[in-house]
């Protein structure tokens, strides 16, 4: 399942930069005589309701999702991992400062604290950005803080601090080391959640702005046309349930493989 | 247990506190005046002055978040710019249709997921298996403002068989509680399957097996029944995922419940309403995750001594 996960978020990624320049279209000409005509051999996806052609605008909507993923992705779990290893490390007060900023953050379902911030921010990428990495740091940090907990009192640690490591030093070589397998999981999910996240705020009109095309925002327009043009609904969702995919799929293969456990069952099976 | 109890509750307390500063602190994350901002551009200065001593804008920064405070407490969650009517009040009109829709959704999830689950479990590493699991991880992937479109065009539009919006029968519930429970489904088979495999490792599966318990007695009576544990957690902990859910939900089947009305505070720009409905959704999910703990305390000894 790993491999298929791979080759979808490959295709993906290779749409994103290559496609659009290899449709003759630009996602942004209106062709308004042709409005809302269905999927042809000119225009494989159709057009939408100001007459754009969905296929370039699908592409060009992979490479905001795409960004918004790893720019979300890399930020939260670098600030994630940083806190949640300090807190795991030194314990005491910065623990219990950083734990609890865990607890209240985790006290908000999902999405709903992105759409707050969003709701009062403004309507941006760059919102969404913001927001998306601000709740999505926790998940990294409180990952991290167990398995620094753990790490912490391996032979290899002690020794490292016996020699006289200083403490960046520990934390940077031996400690953050051994929880990047399950970090990387986390972050190979990660990448599907906000990519979904984004869809979801650019959905609810918080997201991404009209004209940009945005995978969400496309979404939203194509609702007004359910009955006569079901095309402009159906492309771009299934443009994020298979990227979604690709990347859950890879994530959970990872994990399998990371997994002693899991791994000799399958080897067994 | 009195103990435990009093621990679970205590910890909540920061917590609840923590949510409260969030949400009042969101009215002044506005850029600019935020009473500016609620009336628009076009609005008078004199307006503006009137809107920022009514929410108390012009008062130091202390004397706000406590007056904030001491009305939370008192169930005052402030009035709503657009129609001058009490936040709690408006909130709670459009509970029931909300508790409704996650119910519903949560029921939806249990009826395909412990069967997908189950079966999965059984027949491990089958085609089964694979295809029960491929299923699920489909189930998490598709976005549910995706999900209900299409739903809506097969079930509403193509077919005719069930209404496309809104609320009254039992009819218009099916869509929106498909759509929402479709996500929870696919984790909650994934679980099913997981914890399932768990137990049937167990010494007391193997012993009942060797009693001479058939298979499907040894996995229903047995097994299952104790799978039921972290299950039963999992559902208490997804519903602030339902929750947020229902507020895409709720948008595309015109539901009138509290994920619609945020949206449209957020797009009349009704912060106090907006701060209303997070602060209800978030100090329900603080709730339902301390009953979910409660009750694993109270199911389970361990966690009680732990």
């Amino acid at each position: 399942m790993s491999r298929v996960g791979a080759v979808i978020v490959a295709i993906a990624v290779l749409a994103a930069v290559v496609g659009p320049l290899l449709v003759p279209f630009d996602p942004a000409v209106q062709e308004l005589a042709l409005r809302l005509e269905g999927p042809s051999m000119v225009h494989w996806f159709g057009l939408d309701e100001l007459g754009r052609d969905i296929l370039a605008r699908v592409l060009a909507g992979a490479r905001i999702s795409l960004l918004v993923g790893v720019v979300v992705v890399s930020t939260s779990g670098a600030i994630g991992v940083c806190l949640g290893a300090v807190a795991g490390y030194y314990g005491g007060a910065v623990d219990e400062v950083i734990s609890r900023a865990i607890d209240i953050l985790m006290a908000f379902p999902g999405l709903l604290l992105a759409i707050a911030l969003v709701a009062v921010l403004g309507p941006s990428l760059t919102n969404v950005v913001f927001a998306l990495a601000l709740i999505g740091w926790v998940g990294y940090a409180r990952l991290v803080r167990g398995q620094v907990l753990r790490a912490r009192e391996f032979e290899f640690v002690q020794a490292a601090r016996a020699l006289g490591a200083a403490t960046p030093r520990i934390l940077v070589h031996h400690i953050i080391p051994t929880a990047l397998p399950a970090v990387t999981v986390q972050a190979t999910l990660g990448l599907g959640g906000a990519i979904l996240a984004e869809a979801a705020l650019s959905f609810l009109g918080l997201g991404v702005q009209p004209p940009t095309p945005s995978w969400g925002t496309m979404l939203n327009g194509g609702r007004l046309h359910l009955l006569d043009a079901p095309h402009l609904t159906i492309f771009p969702g299934l443009a994020i349930a298979l990227l979604v995919l690709g990347f859950n799929f890879l994530g959970d293969g990872l994990r399998d493989a990371l997994d002693p456990v899991t791994k000799q069952e399958t080897g067994r099976a | 247990m009195l103990r435990f109890l009093a621990r679970r509750v205590a910890l909540t307390i920061p917590v609840l506190m923590g949510v409260a500063t969030l949400v009042f602190s969101l009215i002044h994350l506005i850029p600019g005046d935020p009473a500016q901002a609620m009336l628009g551009e076009a609005a008078s200065p004199q307006d503006v002055a009137e809107l920022r001593t009514r929410l108390g804008l012009d008062r130091p920064l202390l004397e706000q978040y406590g007056t904030f405070l001491k009305d939370v407490v008192r169930g005052d969650l402030g009035q709503s710019i657009r129609t001058s009517r009490p936040v709690a009040a408006m909130i709670l009109e459009r509970m029931p249709a909300t508790i409704e829709l996650a119910a519903a959704a949560m029921l939806v999830a249990i009826v395909m997921a412990l069967p997908l689950g189950i079966m999965a479990a059984v027949w491990r590493g089958t085609a089964l298996d694979h295809g029960a699991m491929t299923l699920a991880l489909l189930g998490v992937s598709i976005p549910n403002f995706w999900l209900g479109p299409l739903l809506a065009l097969i079930f509403a539009v193509e077919l005719g068989w069930l209404p496309v919006s809104g609320r009254g029968t039992l009819a218009n519930l099916v869509l929106p509680a498909l759509s929402l429970g479709a996500a929870l489904s696919a984790i909650l088979a994934r679980m099913t399957r997981a914890t399932l495999l768990e137990e049937l490792r167990e010494q007391y599966v193997v012993a009942a097996r060797a009693r001479g318990a058939s298979r499907a007695r040894a996995l229903l009576r047995h097994a299952f029944r104790n799978s039921l544990v972290p299950i039963v957690t999992l559902l208490g902990l997804q519903l602030g995922a339902l929750l947020t859910g229902a507020v895409i939900t709720e948008t595309i089947f015109s539901w009138p419940g509290i994920g619609r009305l945020l949206i449209q505070s957020i797009g009349f720009r009704d912060y106090p309403l907006v701060q209303g409905c997070i602060l209800l959704i978030a100090v329900t999910y603080v709730a339902v995750n301390l009953a979910t703990d409660l009750v694993y305390g109270l199911i389970d000894p361990r966690i009680r001594y732990e």
